[in-house]
């Protein structure tokens, strides 16, 4: 039996359905993340996990616990809030110690515990500030602290470094994985952001609309994404419009604006597909080797890489090369491309439009 | 940003000049030895301050406008704040209604109210005491109140308080550790506000009063009518100098600016 | 917030609105009962239901020019008010922070203070053997003394200063809503200051006159101290005539026709004024 489990959770908010027959398994010690744009129920979902919500329908369950008619303030869990939402008024150790007062702990137990904790986060020596003092980092290791030193059985993260500039989110992002690991505990974590949720966690679900779209490790996830919703959410892609005109063991042909293509083997049945292709898996080639050939549009440099936009006969491509410190193709220049069958990902074919 | 050229330093010194002269002839004419206004005073005397204590009617007016504006302010906060509360937050039906019954007191003219609760208090034999003069003021203040508590509520973060629940704190807790610290500046402000605007009431005091529960503005009022003597400047003067000392305090607590523009200004 | 907390709010305003319904609401409705009894100076009130009162104040000219004076009053007051109160507006989001904060206090400051103790000032500014009136005859301007208490013109100077306050508060808050790089951005493309002020602050700051409007009109249209001190029996309004009924002449029925017809008509006006507002400025305001 899975540590948390969420069975067919809904939540209606009038006509509006915010999560709709959400189900998902959780194991002790692992980290999840709830992946989504906003508005998709990401959010909802972990509010009715606090208990700050209450489902339409469907069950939680916490370690064989029925969660359903446990008040927020008896379920124990430690939540990091988006804005932190530490208390103005109470200095650091004030607000780590809040928990554990409210769990009647004594005095010296409870300075031994939130010394532990801040220690954890490595903020013994800012004990006595007050957030209105702290830089933003700070606050959310103060944030993270409050939550672990009641030691909860599950850590609840609400998009917990969207608030943070880029450079200190990879920073907390190593950190909040260390002290993940090191306190062992089952952390769910909610977030819009494709890059927190792969670098942090064990398993990526992704949600939509409400609904769960594909659950898998976060590799799983970006390789082979279970539709162009995916493909396009995670990460960059080139989308292209095809039909499958026919396939095989040994591999299918598509066809995409009046190009033949070859594809990995489909099951999809002969008719309209969407094909995704990484752009750091297409190539630039010598013409002999070449798949099809494309003027550069547009050329961005960025440091680590760099991003072009080429014009070809299937419509512009997205190409990522890695910067190797050599000269590459410059605007308006013909180029040749490349990819291996593999790499093409077909899918099936979007509702509507792009 | 732009600054003001001579024309608007101008304008601003004349308008500041029209602000405060009523203010300066009243503590001006306060300090007269004569018997009768005159401004400037030709020397300084205490002669009417003096004269204050010799008219314990006064004293025993301000007396009660103080116990009053302490007392309504009280009551009123206490309704105000869980009144605030509810509406600040969360939607629910009624709630435009409520907020708009709560703020009507700056809407109905002062008299109508004064005369309504005239009325009512008459019918039911409680005209003249000081619980009705207490409620009626804690009605007429309670607007000021709940603008500031709710400025305060609305720019609460939520999730202070979801935190303290998840911590395991009960509703009582949570509203005694987290909302109300929070808070609390709004309150602190507008009770000032209400209780100074509980002891500046005239109009609707002027109905419900008897001669036991005169208050000082009332006292003023009818002394006034009758006749204006340096007595009325000196005791004005006196209550100049109590609002003057209390804005102080404001100022101190809350930020006098913040008092009077507000977060939620009209 | 938690499960089952549907009543809640209503729970938290309960004691607030249990004060409102038993001291507020029932005492109007008691007066709006009490405005169609009769009185006769012997018998007192009898409890009958009668529109005599009504007809008693819509068929004398007397109150007619009660009700016309109060309302000239409050227009005269409201005007003034907005076009003090604008340019000073202006000015004080212009100013450095210490003026700034000076000025607040000296403009706001008076809003705390007693409007009997303002108005005290006035009287002894305003007196035949006023401050003004003695100056302007010690300087040789004038022989016989400008009479200006007893007047509705003095009623209208003491009001503007007991008023413009609020103006320059709700002003203010429409200006502070103001992008202020708009006004730069004006100025880059070639704008003078007045045309700034014109075609950019103006147009901003309307919301805040029409709002501020409302209020001083309301305000002074039912305005007692103010008029009661300056105007005396001379200068009636309407709130100081409904005050004489009930104290005076004790014909509280009548008193209370009057009152009612103020609070209908005052709230007709700002009902209207809110709509027309509405309408026209749907699109400034968010």
């Amino acid at each position: 039996m899975p540590f948390l489990e969420l069975s067919g959770l809904t939540k209606r908010f009038g006509d509006v359905t915010a999560v709709d027959d959400f189900s998902l398994a959780v194991e002790k010690g692992e980290f999840v993340s709830l992946l989504g744009p906003s508005g998709c129920g990401k959010t909802t979902t972990l509010q009715m996990i606090a208990g700050f919500e209450q489902p339409s329908s469907g069950h939680i369950t916490l370690n064989g616990r029925r969660l359903d008619e446990v008040p927020a303030r008896q379920r124990g869990l430690g939540i990091v809030f988006q804005t932190y939402a530490l208390f103005p008024h109470m200095t650091v150790e004030e607000n780590v110690a809040f928990g554990l007062e409210m769990r009647g702990i004594g005095r010296q137990d409870r300075k031994r515990k939130v010394a532990a904790a801040l220690d954890l986060v490595h903020l013994s020596n800012l004990s006595a500030r007050y957030p209105r003092a702290m830089s933003g980092g700070q606050r959310q290791r103060v944030a993270l602290a409050r939550a672990l030193v009641i030691e909860p059985e599950l850590l609840l993260l609400d998009e917990p470094l969207s608030n943070l500039d880029a450079k200190l989110r990879e920073e907390m992002q190593l950190e909040l994985r260390r002290i993940q690991q090191e306190a062992g505990v089952t952390t769910l974590l909610v977030t819009h952001d494709q890059n927190e949720a792969m670098a942090l966690s064990d398993r990526v679900a992704v949600m939509h609309h409400g609904r769960l779209m594909q659950e898998e490790t976060p590799f799983h996830v970006y390789e082979n994404p279970k539709s162009s919703f995916i493909s396009t959410f995670l990460g960059k892609t080139n989308s292209l419009a095809a039909t499958v005109v026919k396939t095989d063991e040994a591999g299918s042909v598509l066809a995409c604006n009046g190009m033949e293509l070859k594809g990995p083997a489909a099951h999809h049945l002969p008719g309209p597909v969407t094909l995704s292709l990484r752009p750091e898996r297409i190539e630039i080639v010598e013409e002999n080797e070449a798949v099809l050939s494309g003027t550069v549009i547009e050329r961005i440099f960025l440091g680590d890489q760099w991003l072009f936009r080429i014009e070809t006969p299937l419509g512009p491509l997205l190409v990522v090369r890695r910067n190797r410190g050599l000269r590459e193709p410059e605007h308006g220049e013909a180029v040749h491309l490349a990819w291996t069958p593999e790499h093409l990902r077909v899918l099936p074919a979007e509702e509507g439009a792009a | 940003m732009r600054h003001n050229g001579p024309f608007a330093k101008i304008f601003s010194v004349v308008f500041a000049a029209f602000m405060l002269a009523p203010l300066v002839v009243v503590i001006g004419v306060s300090f007269t030895p004569e018997g009768f206004l005159e401004f400037p005073p030709s020397a300084i005397s205490l002669r009417w301050f003096r004269a204050i204590l010799d008219n314990p009617d006064f004293i025993e007016a301000a007396w009660i406008s103080l116990k009053l504006g302490v007392a309504s302010a009280t009551v009123s906060s206490v309704l105000a704040v869980p009144a605030a509360l509810a509406i600040g937050r969360g939607r629910f039906a009624g709630r435009d209604a409520l907020q708009a019954l709560f703020l009507s007191p700056l809407t109905v003219p002062t008299v109508v109210l004064g005369i309504a609760f005239l009325r009512f208090l008459t019918v039911f034999g409680a005209n003249g005491t000081f619980a009705g003069l207490m409620f009626c003021h804690a009605i007429i203040i309670m607007p000021f109140i709940l603008r500031l508590v709710l400025a305060s509520v609305t720019g609460l973060d939520r999730s202070t308080e979801q935190a303290a629940v998840s911590l395991g704190a009960s509703d009582w807790t949570v509203f005694r550790r987290v909302t109300l610290p929070a808070i609390l500046p709004g309150v602190i402000g507008g009770w000032v506000l209400a209780f100074i605007t509980s002891f500046d009431e005239l109009t609707v005091t002027v109905f419900i009063v008897s001669p036991t529960t005169t208050t000082l503005p009332v006292r003023l009022f009818s002394h006034i009518t009758q006749t204006t003597d340096p007595l009325v400047a000196s005791i004005s003067t006196v209550a100049i100098l109590f609002t003057v000392g209390l804005m102080f305090l404001v100022d101190r607590i809350y930020g006098l600016d913040r008092l009077l523009i507000g977060e939620g200004s009209r | 917030m938690k499960p089952g907390s549907r009543g809640r709010p209503w729970a938290l305003s309960a004691p607030a609105l249990l004060l409102f319904v038993v001291l507020l609401m029932v005492p109007l409705v008691m007066t709006f009962i009490l405005s169609f009894h009769s009185f006769s100076f012997y018998g007192g009130i009898a409890p009958t239901f009668s529109l005599e009162n009504y007809a008693e104040v819509l068929g004398d000219s007397y109150f007619y020019e009660i009700f016309g004076r109060t309302f000239a009053i409050a227009l005269a007051t409201t005007v003034i008010c907005a076009v003090v109160g604008l340019p000073q507006a202006y000015f004080l989001s212009r100013m450095r922070p210490f003026w700034r904060s000076v000025m607040i206090l000296v403009v706001l400051g008076p809003l705390l203070i007693s409007v009997v103790v303002r108005t005290l000032g006035w009287a002894i500014l305003l007196g035949n053997k006023g401050v003004i009136n003695t100056a302007l005859r010690d300087i040789g301007l004038i022989t016989s003394p400008i009479r200006m208490m007893y007047t509705s013109g003095g009623i209208v100077l003491a009001l503007v200063h007991v008023m413009v306050p609020f103006m320059i508060l709700a002003i203010w808050a429409a200006l502070q809503r103001q992008d202020p790089a708009t006004e730069a951005a004006a100025e880059s493309l070639g704008a003078r200051p007045f045309t700034i002020f014109r075609r950019i602050v103006l147009p901003q700051a309307m919301p805040g006159v029409l709002s501020g409007s409302l209020i001083v009109f309301s305000l002074s249209a039912s305005a007692f101290a103010t008029p009661a001190i300056l105007g005396g029996r001379r200068v009636k309004v309407v709130s100081t005539t409904v005050y004489d009924e009930f104290l005076n002449t004790l014909n509280w029925p009548l008193g209370a026709a009057i009152a009612i017809l103020l609070l209908v008509s005052v709230l007709t006006i700002m009902l209207a004024w809110n709509k027309l507002v509405e309408k026209r400025f749907a699109g400034v305001f968010e």
